[in-house]
């Protein structure tokens, strides 16, 4: 009997296992077939240099490179944010903050990370792009520099907790050991423990990109969903997953917009398949010392 | 003529008082044992002779702890320069990950003792040669530390302290992860350096106590109960406890 229910629990548990991976697979599958059918139709450089994203034109123009440069721009200026403030943030909680500041600003930072980027898209809409509308006197707050602050926001918990257990698992030996020879608190949180916490800092940096990449609401409501190629961050842009998530309702099944939309999943994928794979880089170097 | 007067020294954990009134003269370029049983405050108060223990949350202190007549609890006094003074070895060694060349030459960079880089170089090479280290680092100077064997890591550690010219050479139980054969060598090692440095070494192993010092402070539970000649604590010791736990009646 013990056996009996032993292998059925074993099974299950195979199943669910062989699932995840199924689910995987058959996501990819789909991201391919409809992706690539999209290229049979249209040529790739069209697609990827093309300046104009004009699906309902006669003959709709599929040109992403505004709305990857808009992602780009974006990303880019989140990073420009989010990087030092992050590291230095986690640096510190890990080293320098007393302990009831430590504990305070850790549940914050673990608080930030559950709000769901739409209340923040939402908190920046109301709050943020008027007070960049204000602040620079342009026509709009709806610009890709508001977009890269609220981004940095979203990524702000990523980066800060992954530093920091980068930087907490520095041996306390090795600070001691710098103390002991005479260096001061910030010579060895320069030569020692942020070199060790190196690898994982950047997979931290990395994931935190990655979440930046990806995410939808907060952009499509904050950027002002311009498909232009912008001259400047304090313009309107769009980005990749913006497109997708407002132009997915509009398409017909099977037809070449909605193919397009595909095409962009695809271009998307390969980036965060690759900041992915750099950030699995340093967190498996991490591990292996 | 004494290097390091301890007088009346007390330390605390938060409210764990520690070290107990303690009294001591650490004669210059000898070599010092302390020994005593696990706990009774042996590393606590080696860490007080350079202060490393300031890094411990909710330690305090009161009394001195005198370094050639200037007491280094004083408010006026520059951590980083007396650590440099006082060089100290730990328990475990703990290169830095980074290159045997970088490992040496930390302490002169971060003390900013010398800026040109041949003279950096030559006294990483005096460092390594006066541990016994060079032959074997010298084609490896920029390969990890971490790749060296305990017992080389030890010599490393000790050739970084020696970098930076201390007077000065603390060790809290040095040998204690290392095998018999790797402890003779760092024996000989200190032996060696003796005559340079005034050496303090905490050690739970009394042969190693016997063997390499000159003068040897016995403590029990955070208090010094004797502090007198090796051979006389080892042989003829004025105190019951003294004599009890040399001769391995307790420990
Ligand atoms: N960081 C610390 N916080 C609180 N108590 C400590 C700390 N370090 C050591 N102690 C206590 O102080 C006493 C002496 O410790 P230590 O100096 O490490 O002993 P020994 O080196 O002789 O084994 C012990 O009772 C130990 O528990
Ligand atoms: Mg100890």
């Amino acid at each position: 009997m013990k056996k009996i229910i032993n292998t059925i629990i074993e099974t299950i548990i195979f199943i669910c296992g062989i699932l995840s991976i199924v689910f995987v697979v058959l996501i990819f599958g789909f991201l391919f077939k409809e992706g690539f059918a999209f290229f049979k139709d249209y040529n790739v450089i069209k697609f990827i240099m093309g300046q104009f994203w004009y699906p309902d034109s006669n003959p709709a123009l599929f040109g992403i490179l505004p709305i990857v440069i808009g992602s780009i721009l974006v990303t880019f200026g989140a990073c420009l944010i989010v990087v030092p403030i992050g590291i230095m943030d986690a640096l510190y909680i890990s080293e320098i903050a007393p302990k009831g500041i430590r504990d305070v600003l850790k549940s914050s930072v673990e608080l930030m990370a559950a709000i769901p980027s739409v209340v923040i898209g939402f908190v920046g809409m109301v709050t943020l792009v008027p007070f960049v509308k204000n602040l620079f006197d342009i026509p709009t707050g709806l610009t890709a520099f508001s977009g890269s602050i609220t981004l940095a926001f979203m990524a702000m918990p990523t980066i800060v907790t992954i530093s920091e257990d980068a930087i907490r698992s520095v041996p306390w030996q090795y600070k001691e050991g710098a103390l002991a020879l005479g260096a001061t608190k910030w010579q060895t949180i320069r030569r020692i423990v942020l070199k060790t916490a190196r690898p994982g800092i950047i997979a931290a940096v990395m994931l935190g990109i990655g979440r930046v990449v990806g995410e939808t609401m907060a952009v499509m409501m904050i950027t002002g969903n311009s498909a232009h190629i912008p001259n400047s961050i304090f313009e309107p842009v769009r980005t990749m997953t913006a497109t997708i998530a407002a132009e997915m309702g509009e398409t017909v099944r099977g037809d070449m917009h909605y193919k397009a939309l595909f095409a962009i999943g695809l271009v998307l994928f390969v980036i965060t398949f690759i900041v992915n794979f750099i950030a699995d880089l340093f967190l498996g170097k991490n591990k292996n010392k | 003529m004494s290097k390091i007067e301890i007088k009346n020294f007390n330390l605390y954990y938060t409210n764990f008082h520690a070290l107990k009134n303690i009294n001591i003269n650490i004669a210059e370029k000898k070599v010092t044992a302390i020994i005593g049983p696990s706990g009774c405050g042996k590393s606590t108060l080696l860490r007080s002779i350079n202060r490393i223990n300031d890094t411990i949350e909710g330690v305090h202190t009161s009394g001195e702890i005198n370094i050639s007549g200037e007491n280094i609890y004083d408010e006026e006094i520059d951590v980083g320069i007396l650590r440099r003074n006082v060089g100290m070895v730990f328990q475990r060694p703990n290169p830095f990950p980074l290159s045997i060349y970088e490992n040496v030459a930390f302490g002169l960079k971060v003390n900013r003792i010398y800026s040109d880089r041949n003279i950096i170089n030559e006294t990483v090479e005096k460092s390594l040669k006066a541990v016994l280290l060079w032959d074997y680092a010298k084609d490896k100077l920029h390969k990890s530390a971490l790749g060296l064997t305990l017992e080389q890591q030890q010599r490393l550690c000790i050739a970084r302290v020696i970098a930076v010219a201390p007077n000065i050479i603390l060790l809290d139980e040095p040998c204690s992860s290392l095998d018999p054969v790797a402890t003779q060598k760092i024996e000989g090692l200190m032996i060696q350096l003796n005559n340079k440095y005034t050496i303090v070494i905490v050690t739970h192993n009394m042969q190693q106590a016997a063997r390499i010092s000159h003068n040897t402070a016995f403590m029990l539970l955070g208090k010094l109960i004797e502090f007198d000649k090796t051979e006389k604590i080892f042989t003829n010791p004025l105190i019951k406890e003294t004599e009890d736990y040399v001769s391995g009646r307790f420990g």
